[in-house]
């Protein structure tokens, strides 16, 4: 097996491994129930988490993720208290999540700043953004969205496939067929790779570069949709931390922080470790909340270290 | 015969500089024609203008008689004038398949059709010879095999002109004979190779034909048996080496005095076996062996930068239980690492400021240098090593190769050390510097300095050494002194198994 499948391997064998552990401790987990409430619940976080995987993989990181999701939220909410349809303003604030994704990535690439200095400025002035509309949650009361809740696949063993989680597969379906099958997600690759050397091989740098950010942007503003739908509002502090969330689910994973190696699909088993924790703690009920940040940054603690190690086997040996 | 690339009359100049001066050069079908220079020659400029990285001020370039003016390498690639340059520019993550399709891959139904872009990779794989896993990623290789897809990449399938530019840099001897295979079959096919590489040796096996440039001229041009390697050196430097060439260093022993090194078994698992040495002062010890055989592991586990897990390293007769790079300097043990660029200088410090690096350390940052004492060590090394700067405060970064790898020596030498450890000291430099190296190791070794030298040239080692320890495989298979130090004589025990 090619060495590029190994991180991905281990977070599938994590996942088995914490499913099973599960299912052995106690009984009703081993359900499709589970695995259909952590597809739900954990949705808009795994579909941020997704355009993360872009951004990290050509090198670079978002952090302005968890604001979008607040603001997304935010301005739908009110949309909606000014009658508008959600199907009108939902494609509406992912296309403005494309456009100020593609602007990051402009100012990344003209000024040559630092992603993360940039996204963190972006992060501000959203969350900015959220508390100059509304300082309180502002409910969404379109009937739609109460529609959208009800709908769903029910699966074999009474699990409930929701909208949120349908939404979230479609979307990783796309993802991974841009990584996979576009020339553009080769360039994500070639450009966290190597980025000099990519430049040399006729990666055209400042498209490539503001694809990703748009293509991050646009896929943190479906996640807020999806999460304004899941909750039914808007909220000014929504998604807070949610950035950070999406980059361990991404890391967990099997994508390595350093660029040029990982798998958008890898990203779906990185954000339900996460939820698996949380659901595994939650069974317990005699435990500590605090227990699920623990338990998640222990695991994430343990993966960066494999991925240290990891990192080696792609080093370049050249003596020069 | 019709040249099928012809440059005539070139002319480039940089601000200050003319790096180009109505130059001439031109490659038959089916010819290597090696493009010789020490640094700052004008080699690299001559390439970037024949393959679109840079645009001439003036002269023409014709590609089988037609005047062609590539603006960019894509375009010059796709006119036939394919290029590989030093470090190889793939990318390591990326399988090999995606990197020879890269910005060319094929496509169906708007997506892309990995079944025919893994059959274009094979076909332009095979077209060297080169029979190997397209899917695994580029870095999983080693070094040779990753300048052959970077030459598979350079190949288009009309390609005509392929410029070679240091292609041999990391590569051992059974490499470089492939890649030189390959480089015969290309040319028996009618491509034109410029061949471009310091080591001169190689220039004899591959080359029909050399062109020398000096100061952006060309000062030569003829077959390899029209111009032999004193007179290519002769017009490289535009002096006499032969006083160098054939200066051998006197092969006694030193070993009357009492040795401020011994290491005793020394060795590390899976790194390197163990192995006895001694260093004298006033003595010159040659590491000799392929790449990979353990040279630079010897030095940097007498030095500390490794640690051993067997044996006892002793300085002056004391055993260091676990020597670090820090006990070694206070010892007066300093190390010259071999990749100048990621562990020696800092490009962007001053000469001045990278040649009292070491010593400042060695101070503590709290007690200052004093300005003064700075600019007389600073003035007095660069005089001494006869570094070429326009004064101490210009970033090393900006200076060639051959005085970068003096500022590294300088910061040794400053700290007053007793012995010195050098790892490729001439890597990457032009013969001119090389010859000053050469002729500074030995100054130093008369003045008392004992030296442990790590080189992949024999030539170089064979100039300095007193005795030369021959590494196979990471293991120390013997030592050479005396009437014994002969080039075949250590070609012969490092072949030998």
């Amino acid at each position: 097996m090619s060495e590029k499948y190994l991180p991905l391997t281990v977070t599938i064998g994590v996942f088995c491994i914490l499913f099973v552990a599960g299912g052995l401790l106690y009984p009703n987990f081993f359900s499709t129930l589970v695995i259909g409430n952590i597809l739900g619940d954990n949705a808009f976080v795994i579909i941020a988490a997704i355009g993360t995987t872009f951004v990290i993989i050509s090198g670079g990181i978002d952090l302005s993720v968890g604001s979008m999701i607040g603001f997304v939220g935010v301005v739908m909410a009110n949309l909606d208290a000014a009658g508008w349809h959600p199907l009108v303003s939902a494609p509406m604030m992912i296309l403005f999540g494309a456009g100020f994704g593609a602007l990051v990535g402009v100012i990344i690439d003209f000024c040559e700043i630092q992603p993360f200095i940039i996204t963190l400025a972006a992060l501000f002035l959203l969350r900015g953004a959220c508390f100059m509309i509304n300082l309180d949650a502002v409910p969404i009361r379109h009937p739609f969205v109460l529609e959208f809740s009800d709908m769903g696949i029910s699966l074999p063993g009474g699990g409930w496939l929701s909208s949120s989680a349908i939404v979230m597969l479609v979307a990783l379906a796309v993802a991974i067929v841009i990584a996979h099958w576009t020339e553009f997600g080769s360039a994500v690759y070639a450009v966290g790779g190597d980025a000099p050397s990519a430049k040399l091989m006729g990666v055209p740098m400042r498209k490539t570069t503001i694809k990703i950010y748009a293509l991050g942007g646009t896929y943190s503003a479906l996640g807020g949709v999806v999460y304004a739908f899941y909750t039914s509002s808007g909220y000014p502090l929504a998604g807070t931390g949610n950035e950070l969330q999406a980059i361990a689910a991404v890391v967990l994973g099997g994508t390595l922080l350093t660029g040029g190696v990982g798998f958008v699909a890898g990203t779906l088993f990185g954000g339900m470790i996460l939820g698996l924790i949380a659901t595994l703690i939650n069974f317990n009920g005699s435990l500590n909340g605090a227990w699920i940040m623990i338990a998640g940054g222990l695991l994430l603690f343990i993966f960066i270290v494999m991925h240290r190690f990891l990192v080696g086997s792609f080093k370049f040996r050249t003596g020069s | 015969m019709a040249a099928i690339i012809e440059l005539t009359g070139i002319s480039k100049a940089f601000p200050g500089v003319r790096a180009l001066d109505h130059v001439d050069f031109g490659v038959e079908p089916g010819e290597t024609h090696a493009l010789m220079g020490e640094n700052g020659a004008g080699k690299s400029t001559l390439i970037k203008v024949m393959t679109g990285a840079l645009q001439a001020d003036g002269g023409t370039i014709r590609l089988a008689g037609k005047e062609i003016r590539p603006e960019s390498p894509g375009a010059a690639r796709a006119a036939g004038i394919g290029a590989v340059y030093q470090e190889v520019n793939l990318i390591p993550t990326m399988s090999v398949t995606k990197n020879l399709t890269l910005g060319r891959l094929p496509r169906k139904f708007g997506l892309i059709d990995w079944g025919a872009a893994r059959a274009i990779a094979r076909a332009k794989l095979a077209r060297l010879g080169v029979d190997i896993d397209v899917e695994r990623p580029v870095g999983s290789y080693s070094v040779a095999i990753q300048q052959l897809i970077a030459i598979a990449r350079a190949l288009e399938d009309d390609a005509r002109v392929l410029v070679l530019d240091e292609p041999t840099a990391s590569l051992d001897a059974n490499e470089t004979e492939r890649l030189f295979e390959i480089v015969r079959d290309l040319k028996a096919r009618g491509l034109g190779i410029v061949f471009i590489s310091h080591f001169i040796d190689q220039v004899y096996r591959i080359a029909d034909r050399i062109t020398v440039l000096r100061n952006g001229r060309r000062v030569g041009v003829g077959t390899t048996e029209e111009i032999p390697s004193l007179k290519l050196v002769s017009l490289m430097i535009g002096r006499d080496l032969e006083h160098i060439e054939h200066q051998r260093p006197l092969m006694d022993t030193v070993a009357s005095s009492k040795p401020i090194l011994t290491a005793k078994g020394v060795g590390r698992r899976r790194l390197l076996e163990p192995f006895d040495l001694e260093l004298h002062p006033g003595e010159v010890v040659g590491l000799a062996g392929l790449l990979g055989s353990g040279r630079t592991e010897t030095a940097k586990l007498v030095f500390g930068a490794i640690r051993h897990d067997s044996g006892e390293i002793r300085i002056d007769g004391h055993h260091i239980a676990s020597p670090t790079p820090k006990h070694s300097l206070n010892a007066g043990v300093t190390f010259c690492p071999e990749d100048r660029k990621s562990e020696g200088i800092v490009a962007e410090l001053s000469v001045r400021e990278n040649i009292i690096l070491a010593l400042q350390s060695r101070r503590g940052w709290l007690r200052l240098l004093p300005r003064r004492e700075q600019d007389r060590l600073t003035s007095e090394m660069i005089a001494a090593l006869n570094i070429a700067t326009p004064d101490a405060d210009k970033p090393v970064g900006q200076l060639s190769g051959g005085n970068q790898q003096k500022v590294l020596l300088a910061r040794s030498l400053v700290s007053n050390p007793r012995l010195l450890i050098l790892d490729e000291p001439t890597r990457g430099i032009d013969v001119g510097a090389h010859a000053e190296i050469v002729t500074l190791i030995r100054e130093l070794a008369a003045k008392g300095l004992a030296l442990l030298v790590a080189s992949s040239e024999l030539d170089e080692l064979l100039a300095v050494s007193h005795r030369i320890a021959v590494l196979r495989d990471r293991r120390m298979v013997g030592e050479i002194s005396g009437a014994e130090a002969t080039r075949e004589h250590i070609i012969q025990t490092i072949a030998a198994s």
